[in-house]
């Protein structure tokens, strides 16, 4: 038996080039990034925040859009610890699922890696992650380079919405959280292979778009992701069945 | 520093990683399932829809169908280029330029 090669599949040596690659790819979506931050900032002071405060809380939740939310509240006068607590786990259920799906590869990485990795787990590293996995396979290193490149990029921008203060009235104004989704869109086409794959982008955007219509906070994104999933899954039984 | 806002940041700081961890924790001992991988699996086509075609069809909130919004209109832009050329950067410049031609029309 080859023992070497199963060492090197439980724990995967290091690369420096792969973790590279890691941060190059995350380089479009911080575009969008950046100005998200820099709003995030700025939001923050006018909440009645000060600057540490908002900044801290960039590098110990590191979730954009439950720092929106918790921020707005704050900012209403809303100072409840279990009312903003409660919320924000709502907002971020949803990494429930994106954990589950990478959970196959990081329970494989040290205990402190698994913890680090799972701190660093955001929309976007995710996305990028995944991608990698479709393309190549998983590698530490690449999930690394993508998640913290995401992570320094997003407490420096709130660091320096904080020090702008006012003097950038809209950031979002330019139009740079369009780097997202044009970069998800790349992304997404390889993986649309087969009839299943397509009905599944179709339901998940049915749902998602009328979810994010009429459903509060991210919930569209727990509902685009259930309904596809189901419909995926039984899709695919159905297949095997036939066979 | 207030108690009370380091307290609410901690408090977020906690549940945040709690739904981040708490997957790979719990199949920290078995590995994940056969079955439930094979579930899994179309998770990230079913998330990337969900995070793109909302940012471009609810862009403030509000479906907009419309000329007005650039961000459909530069999405639809980027698709194009996304499906045929399969490649970030030509995409982005051409949907951001869209996105700032739009803007200055």
């Amino acid at each position: 038996m080859n023992i070497e090669k199963a060492i090197c599949k439980v724990e995967p040596v290091w690369s420096a080039g792969e973790f590279g690659q890691g941060i190059l790819a995350s380089g479009p979506i911080l575009l969008g990034v950046v100005p998200f931050g820099v709003t995030c900032g700025i939001m923050g002071l006018t909440a009645g925040l000060t600057g540490l405060e908002t900044v801290l809380m960039s590098l110990l939740v590191f979730a954009g859009s439950s720092q929106f939310i918790a921020i707005t509240m704050l900012g209403a006068g809303i100072m409840s610890w279990s009312a903003l607590v409660l919320t924000t786990l709502l907002v971020n259920l949803r990494h429930l699922l994106m954990g589950a799906s990478l959970a196959q590869y990081i329970v494989k990485q040290s205990p402190i890696r698994q913890v680090l990795l799972s701190f660093l787990l955001t929309d976007e590293a995710y996305a990028l992650t995944v991608s990698r996995i479709y393309q190549h396979g998983y590698s530490a290193a690449y999930h690394f380079g993508v998640s913290l490149s995401l992570y320094f990029t997003w407490a420096l921008s709130t660091l320096a919405g904080v020090l702008l203060g006012s003097y950038i009235p809209d950031p979002l104004a330019f139009g740079l959280d369009f780097a997202m989704p044009a970069t998800f869109l790349v992304l997404l086409f390889p993986r649309i292979t087969d009839r299943i794959s397509l009905i599944v982008v179709i339901v998940s955007a049915l749902i998602a778009v009328f979810g994010a219509a009429y459903l509060p906070g991210k919930w569209y994104i727990i509902a685009a992701c259930f309904g596809a999933v189901l419909v995926g899954g039984l899709l695919e039984g159905a297949k095997a069945n036939a066979h | 520093m207030r108690t009370e806002i380091l307290l609410i940041i901690l408090g977020m700081a906690l549940v945040t990683f709690a739904t981040r961890f708490s997957c790979v924790a719990l199949f920290q001992k078995t590995g994940m399932p056969a079955w439930l991988e094979r579930w899994l699996k179309h998770i990230p086509s079913a998330v990337l829809t969900a995070l793109i075609v909302p940012a471009l069809l609810l862009p403030k909130g509000q479906i907009d169908v419309s000329l007005g919004n650039h961000y459909l209109l530069a999405g639809i832009v980027a698709a194009i280029v996304a499906y045929k050329s399969r490649n970030i950067v030509a995409t982005l410049l051409l949907g951001m330029g869209t996105m700032l031609a739009l803007h200055f029309v």
